[in-house]
């Protein structure tokens, strides 16, 4: 396998009553090794649940009803759909990690820190000693600069703030030297100070690790200042994908120029902000032909009557779009 | 902006807002929470003034405070002259007609077992006695403002997506024709795309109705785009005041430095330098002596720790509260 993770025709379902939901249809990702992978979309647009169908996260009715998720482990390649619950649970923390948007909500509250990292540690070396453990998490923390390691292991998550928890949530997720990360909105949650705190850590230990990074986000901002490559979702289905340099200048699809115009126009020289029209459709409810359609100031016919491929618009860029000129409109 | 001649609708004095700590059964206070700490503006009408800050500054509280929603612990509130705190609770609920206050969270700010048609006339039922037809008059007008139709006016809020719902508790407020109006985060609930659309409707009806405005909110792009003047908080104190164009490219307290270096920038090829803050927001039940920002400031000197500076006037019209302000030094 050349890349680190390779996502294949990937479609996630969901039951709304007896009625099955499409969520993400057909999503096809290559995770390269030692790589920062962007994936940008709105809410509902299938980037949080393609990150958790690679842990096997998904909650119950949503399910993988097709498609494949292979994994270059350290032990040889893996299909992780077709792991068994143990196969499963070693990968997850020990190959592959998630940090999640809320660190307030994703730690115990009943469990000190130390137990927590603890946690993490002995369930992929069983036969590590307490002095081993307690000496890794110490180091852990202080890689990602928590002042006070000591104190900070018999501390209980209400002692801490935001900024900490979420230092801590990567500590424990990083304590096993996985090659993946997985981070969902990992500084949605907190202020801006504290995020570009947060966002310079991961670029720091993506270098010291190697570990590849999926940073999954809403911030276009965050995408430019961390990543290299870049995937736009919209409406369960990649719309645009590009290197981030390529992506911010030589914009191709309407979504993405609409995103990047709505958020550049802020601050800019006219009063009236530039908007897309209408609203993310909501999961499963989309148009037949280009889901985009109804909010495209470039619509036609055909973009109603036929879904566009995702086709090279110039070499490793794609887009998703009949009109794909790839230059903004004047 | 602020000609002296012109009158000023609201004008906060010195306003403090101190929430008790209590424990134990007796429920005795054992410290305060320091919110506030002696916060003055004053807004003109039909201006937008912005309080921008980090979670936890009381950029909310003091909101909130003006409206009297929480008692203030000290300080004077002025609205057309008249001192808010001497009213009763009867001339401050008839003074309500004219002040208004606009939630951050559409999901849970709108009652879910009312009708738009409910919603948005109740305002007028409880200030103005008028007939049925009347009422009906009143709400299609404001619902027309707000982009939407009659035929929506029997619809419940679960009906409505983010945005729409959002365009509801703006249409609730100003339905009485305030003059003066606070919005706290009105729009960080909402994704990017629906987030311009709601501005841009607000920036029209502020124009439309004459309001003035509070605008609370921690995105430094919005609040660049918004407002017209600004105040920059941090635990509780206003550290820099001026004109919104002026404080963003001639910011003059380190703290603001720092915000305005931490967004990211929307080009990957210039990545905003910058000045990565040591440290978290310090506990505001115990608020560091002397400045309130030195704890993480590079320019900390002993009369820092000692001696709270005081919001003086470092360019015209431009309200600094720091000892060393300045450009930073390379």
């Amino acid at each position: 396998m050349k890349d680190l993770l390779e996502i294949r025709n990937l479609k996630i379902t969901t039951l709304r009553g007896k009625e099955t939901v499409r969520l993400l249809d057909y999503v096809d990702l290559n995770i390269p090794k030692k790589c920062s992978f962007g994936i940008v979309g709105e809410s509902g647009c299938g980037k949080s649940i393609t990150a958790n169908a690679v842990l096997g996260l998904l909650p119950y009715p949503l399910r993988v009803s097709e498609g494949s998720i292979r994994y270059d482990s350290r032990d040889g390649e893996k299909e992780l759909l077709r792991l068994n619950k143990k196969e499963m649970q070693a990968v997850r923390g020990g190959e592959i990690s998630m940090i999640f948007q809320e660190p307030m909500t994703s730690l115990d509250p009943i469990f000190t820190v130390e137990k927590q990292m603890a946690e993490a540690v002995s369930f992929h070396h069983p036969n590590a000693g307490r002095g081993e453990i307690r000496e890794r998490s110490l180091e852990m923390l202080k890689k990602v600069n928590i002042p006070r390691p000591e104190q900070t292991l018999a501390s209980y998550p209400h002692q801490l703030s935001g900024g900490q928890l979420q230092r801590i949530m990567i500590a424990i997720a990083l304590i096993n030297n996985p090659r993946l990360l997985l981070a969902d909105e990992p500084t949605t949650a907190l202020d801006v100070t504290i995020q570009a705190q947060i966002l310079k850590l991961m670029n720091d230990l993506k270098e010291q690790n190697d570990t590849s990074i999926v940073m999954i986000t809403h911030d276009l901002g965050v995408i430019a200042e961390t990543c290299e490559e870049v995937a736009v979702f919209y409406a369960g289905q990649i719309v645009e994908q590009a290197n981030v340099v390529e992506l911010f200048s030589h914009t191709a699809h309407p979504y993405t120029q609409g995103l990047l115009r709505a958020v550049t126009s802020l601050g800019g020289a006219t009063r009236k902000l530039y908007t897309i029209p209408g609203i993310v459709p909501p999961g499963g409810q989309w148009l037949s032909g280009c889901r985009f359609a109804d909010r495209c100031s470039r619509c036609t016919e055909r973009c109603r009557q036929e879904m566009p491929a995702l086709k090279e618009v110039s070499p490793r860029h794609l887009c998703r779009c009949f009109q794909n000129s790839g230059e903004v409109d004047a | 902006m602020s000609e002296p001649t012109r009158d000023k609708l609201l004008d906060v004095q010195h306003l403090q807002v101190y929430f008790p700590i209590k424990k134990g059964l007796m429920k005795r206070v054992v410290g305060h929470v320091h919110a506030v700490e002696d916060v003055s503006f004053s807004v003109h009408p039909r201006e937008v003034f912005a309080l921008v800050g980090e979670s936890g500054c009381g950029k909310s509280t003091t909101g909130t405070a003006i409206l009297r929603l929480i008692e203030p612990t000290g300080g004077k509130v002025f609205f057309e002259g008249r001192e808010l705190n001497s009213l009763s609770e009867e001339e401050m609920r008839l003074k309500r007609r004219d002040m208004q206050f606009i939630f951050q969270n559409p999901y849970s700010s709108l009652n879910p077992r009312m009708n738009v048609w409910k919603l948005l006339s109740e305002p007028l039922r409880v200030h103005f006695n008028l007939s049925e037809a009347e009422l009906r008059e009143r709400v299609e007008e404001m619902l027309r403002l707000i982009g939407m139709t009659p035929d929506q006016l029997e619809r419940y809020p679960h009906q409505f997506s983010g945005g729409q719902k959002q365009r509801i508790s703006i249409a609730r407020a100003l339905i009485t024709h305030p003059s003066f109006v606070v919005a706290d985060e009105p729009v960080s609930a909402l994704d990017v795309s629906i987030q311009a659309q709601i501005l841009n409707l607000m920036m029209e009806l502020q124009q439309e109705m004459e309001l003035a405005m509070i605008f609370i909110s921690h995105d430094l792009n919005v609040v660049r785009h918004i407002s017209s003047s600004v105040g920059v908080m941090y635990l509780g104190s206003i550290m820099e005041l001026g004109e919104t164009e002026e404080v963003y490219r001639h910011p003059a307290h380190p703290y603001t430095q720092a915000l305005l270096s931490a967004v990211p920038s929307h080009d990957p090829l210039h990545k905003s330098k910058h000045i990565v803050l040591e440290g978290d927001v310090p506990n505001p039940a115990s608020p560091p002596s002397g400045c309130p920002f030195h704890t993480r400031c590079s320019r900390c000197t002993a009369e820092c720790r000692e001696q709270k500076p005081a919001l003086t006037e470092t360019a015209p019209g431009h309200f600094t509260a720091c000892h060393h302000a300045g450009a930073p030094k390379a």
